[in-house]
């Protein structure tokens, strides 16, 4: 049992992270039907952003944790939003109207490009980070086997939920919000009502890419370990997430963000690490199989 | 076209130059400071790391960037963003490119002539800069390769000619001898040309960097014979796999284990592997038939990445990591390439041995596999099946309300797609001699797609260009190691934008009514994809 529940919260922790990076694949989808398949490269930038930002703070004698955390947090958002502004106005804006195949090209071209880019200019050797939250609490002690909630999960959860919450507001209640479920619905009749659509449409990779960098933040928090790789394998997951979860969907990107974070982490718990992306892989055929659209997706009527 | 001449020319380096120029440059400077600008250092084992600005070559980078964005926003986007075409604001674009193939010619006829020039000049370029000698390289294998398919093409064309009278009534080929000529009629010559010379390919590159180009040509037409694979799949009934790989690494193990294992020879496990990898290509097809365009990416992405980690962890099968090492070599009917021993092909035959005579039969090896590819294929485009895939790719729910059954369509492209990445496989396989995981990674599945799509989707001859190119210059660059992909990448994201339909985007429906016409792209509605 304390087994299950420390597993339990590790999922939770890595459900959350996959959650994040996979909100920002299905928005794009629902606006513009593609897959940013750079979106994996862009959460891998805005972790090294954040590892750039907290290395210069503690070299120019800034040694308090929160403030570096913040204020990285605030610079990874910013700068990693303007590369995903950039990315969607060079390869993607120039290919819009194009035929469905021409952008999937061009951003497994700027993944590959990221990926090289970064290996290049910060090197191919892993960046370790000392760990910067230690400690947590102790839920409970049997047989020598502690349950711990560390603070560093804690932070996770917590900035993921806020983040979601004031994400949702966003979506919701804001004239942005609302342009861009009307481009999601029907991006020439939104364009006729007065709709900026390419504003629009810059503004959710400009989000999309903000979150992304939370979520590399966090997992170079968590993982205390980066390097130009990591952005691939993430970027599957939480691609499959989105998929899951029903793409197009907000919640459902972040339920198939959990679902995929718990399977990964009970089946490398109980069965084996080896073949825990193998585990997240054929739940997602299985799922994909019986329900087409997803967990929370609404199934595509086709017009003839 | 009769508003566009009108406009007033804007001063060259009016205001909203100038203001895109500077906010061009302070985002390129907020993208390279924060990545290439701050660079983080390891500091050794366990010692963490530490940091380092470089902050002039992140202000140099920026300023260049900026400065090409500039004189293309001067040069040529303002004069055509007011409809006009490239063609008729710069006098002599069109024929730029007749002119460079000109150039091209002589040049290379120059080369041909002079055979000990072509070392020479790379020698000297390369002395004055490393990466000099490579572009050089480039440029003249380039010019020698024009020279040679300019000839076949006149070669074939004098053999059209000449041939006319006699084949006349027999096939539309011989009316595109009328007198509109020579240039015209490149179109339909440069396939066979082309072929001529992949034919006569070792015989034209003798030299010091004979094994060298022989080698690079090989793995060309390992990639052109995936991507004529892929091509079955993506380009002609329509289903995006983001994860071919996987058939080609089933097909690398099944010879790779087969021969090992059981000792038969390439050509008994050659049909087997392309029979597995068929099967696996069933296997996987079958619960994904429901699925439509991007689910069906994804969770073809996923069944490459698990066979992918199966090869990694099942270590008593596939060695795990380490991969299958001393798989048998191909032999030419029984007779192997080596130096000594038994029934050797030098021995036979009563020459010197040579190490060159295997990677030449290599090379015969994968053009004849990668031509029967390619015939095989183009038969089936005149089948039913060929058809329906077509069709289908066009539109699924025209295809059902016509009777079409596409779950035999769509398994049989999956299958035949995967039985051509089986056969590719297995010519890996034994070619390498060793084998591992690390070869069918995603980035092989990404490689063999962009080939496919920037050829032009359901194109064969802009496969074979699509593969020259791409895998071509990176097996040039190869010295330039990590730049080599970053250049790779960025090509593939400049020549989609350039070209949004592929380099050979024609498309030729293979049921016609009365006469076979090309659409060019221009024509094809974009977004009818």
């Amino acid at each position: 049992m304390d087994y299950f529940l420390q597993q339990l919260i590790n999922g939770i922790t890595l459900g959350s992270i996959y959650g994040l990076i996979a909100i920002g694949y299905t928005m794009v989808y629902g606006i513009i039907g593609m897959i940013n398949f750079a979106h994996g490269e862009v959460f891998m930038v805005g972790s090294f952003i954040a590892l750039i930002t907290i290395l210069s703070l503690f070299a120019l004698g800034i040694t308090s944790v929160p403030v570096a955390l913040v204020f990285a947090l605030v610079v990874a958002m910013s700068v990693t939003a303007v590369w995903g502004w950039t990315i969607e106005r060079v390869a993607y804006r120039p290919l819009r109207g194009s035929f469905r195949l021409a952008p999937l090209i061009t951003a497994i071209g700027i993944s590959i490009t990221l990926q090289n880019f970064v290996q290049i200019s910060q090197g191919a050797r892993s960046k370790p980070l000392p760990p910067l939250i230690r400690g947590g609490y102790i839920l409970s002690e049997h047989d020598g086997f502690a349950v711990s909630l560390s603070y560093a999960q804690i932070l996770i959860i917590v900035t993921t939920v806020i983040l979601m919450a004031g994400f949702s507001f966003l979506i919701g209640k804001t004239p942005l919000g609302r342009a861009q479920r009307a481009c999601e619905q029907d991006r020439k009749m939104a364009a006729l009502c007065g709709v900026n659509v390419d504003r629009t449409i810059s503004l959710t990779f400009v989000i999309g890419a903000a979150l992304a960098a939370v979520a590399g933040l966090m997992f170079l928090v968590y993982y205390g370990v980066i390097d130009f790789f990591v952005g691939f394998v993430a970027g599957i997951k939480a691609f499959t997430a989105a998929v899951l979860g029903g793409i197009g969907s907000l919640p459902g990107a972040m339920l198939g963000g959990l679902v995929i974070g718990l399977i990964e982490v009970f089946w490398a718990g109980y069965f084996t690490s080896q073949y825990k992306d193998v585990a997240a892989f054929s739940i997602l055929a299985i799922v994909l199989i019986f329900l087409p659209s997803g967990l929370l997706g609404r199934p595509e009527v086709e017009k003839v | 076209m009769a508003e566009t001449a009108v406009d007033a020319p804007e001063p060259l380096l009016s205001t909203g130059a100038m203001r895109d120029a500077a906010i061009t440059f302070g985002l390129c400077l907020i993208l390279t400071v924060s990545l290439v600008g701050l660079k983080t250092d390891n500091l050794g084992e366990g010692q963490g790391i530490t940091i380092t600005t470089h902050l002039v070559t992140a202000v140099i980078l920026a300023a260049s960037v900026t400065a090409v964005r500039f004189l293309l926003g001067v040069l040529i986007w303002r004069n055509t963003a007011h409809g006009q075409s490239l063609a008729s604001v710069i006098p002599g674009f069109v024929s730029l490119g007749r002119t460079l193939a000109i150039v091209f010619f002589l040049a290379g006829a120059v080369l041909a002539a002079r055979s000990g020039l072509r070392t020479e000049l790379i020698a000297k370029a390369a002395e004055v800069y490393p990466l000099f000698g490579n572009l050089v390289d480039l440029l003249t294998f380039g010019a020698m390769a024009t020279f040679f398919i300019f000839l076949a093409m006149a070669a074939v064309h004098f053999v059209r000619i000449t041939t006319a009278g006699t084949a006349k009534g027999k096939s539309g080929a011989s009316k595109i001898s009328s007198a509109s000529g020579f240039i015209s009629g490149l179109g339909h010559e440069f396939p066979v040309a082309l072929l001529l010379v992949a034919l006569i390919l070792p015989i034209l590159v003798l030299g010091p960097q004979q094994r060298y180009a022989i080698d690079t040509a090989t793995q060309i037409l390992i990639y052109v014979m995936l991507g004529w694979g892929l091509n079955v799949v993506v380009g002609l009934a329509g289903l995006l796999d983001l994860g071919y790989v996987a058939f080609y690494a089933v097909g690398a193990y099944s010879y790779a284990l087969l021969a090992t294992q059981l000792g038969w020879s390439f050509w008994v496990c050659l049909p087997l592997a392309g029979l597995f990898s068929a099967l696996w290509g069933i296997t996987l097809g079958f619960p994904v038939l429901r699925l439509r365009g991007d689910y069906l990416a994804i969770v073809t992405l996923a069944f490459g990445e698990i066979v992918r980690i199966i090869l990694q962890n099942w270590q008593s099968l596939t060695g795990g990591p380490n991969g299958i090492s001393s798989i048998p070599r191909l032999s030419f009917f029984g007779l192997t390439f080596a130096r000594s021993g038994d029934n050797t092909f030098s021995d036979y035959f009563g020459i010197e041995f040579d190490p060159i005579h295997r990677v030449v039969f290599l090379y015969y090896v994968i053009l004849l596999l990668a031509l029967a590819t390619n015939f095989v294929t183009l038969r089936l485009r005149r089948l039913p099946i060929g058809r329906a895939w077509e069709a289908l790719r066009e539109d699924e729910i025209a295809c059902r309300s016509l009777g079409i059954n596409t779950v035999t369509t769509k398994l049989s492209a999956f299958a035949i797609g995967a039985m051509f990445g089986g056969f590719a496989g297995s010519f890996f396989a034994s070619r390498q001699g060793f084998i591992s995981p690390e070869s069918f990674t995603f980035q092989e599945s990404a490689l063999v797609l962009a080939i496919v799509v920037l050829g032009g989707l359901g194109s064969q001859i802009g496969v074979v260009v699509a593969a020259v190119a791409l895998v071509g210059s990176a097996e040039r660059f190869r010295e330039l190691q990590e730049y080599r992909m970053l250049i790779f990448g960025l090509a593939m994201v400049l020549i989609m934008i350039w070209r949004p339909r592929g380099l050979m985007s024609g498309r030729t429906p293979s049921a016609v009514l009365h006469e076979a016409r090309t659409v060019s792209s221009e024509f094809v509605q974009q977004g009818r994809g």
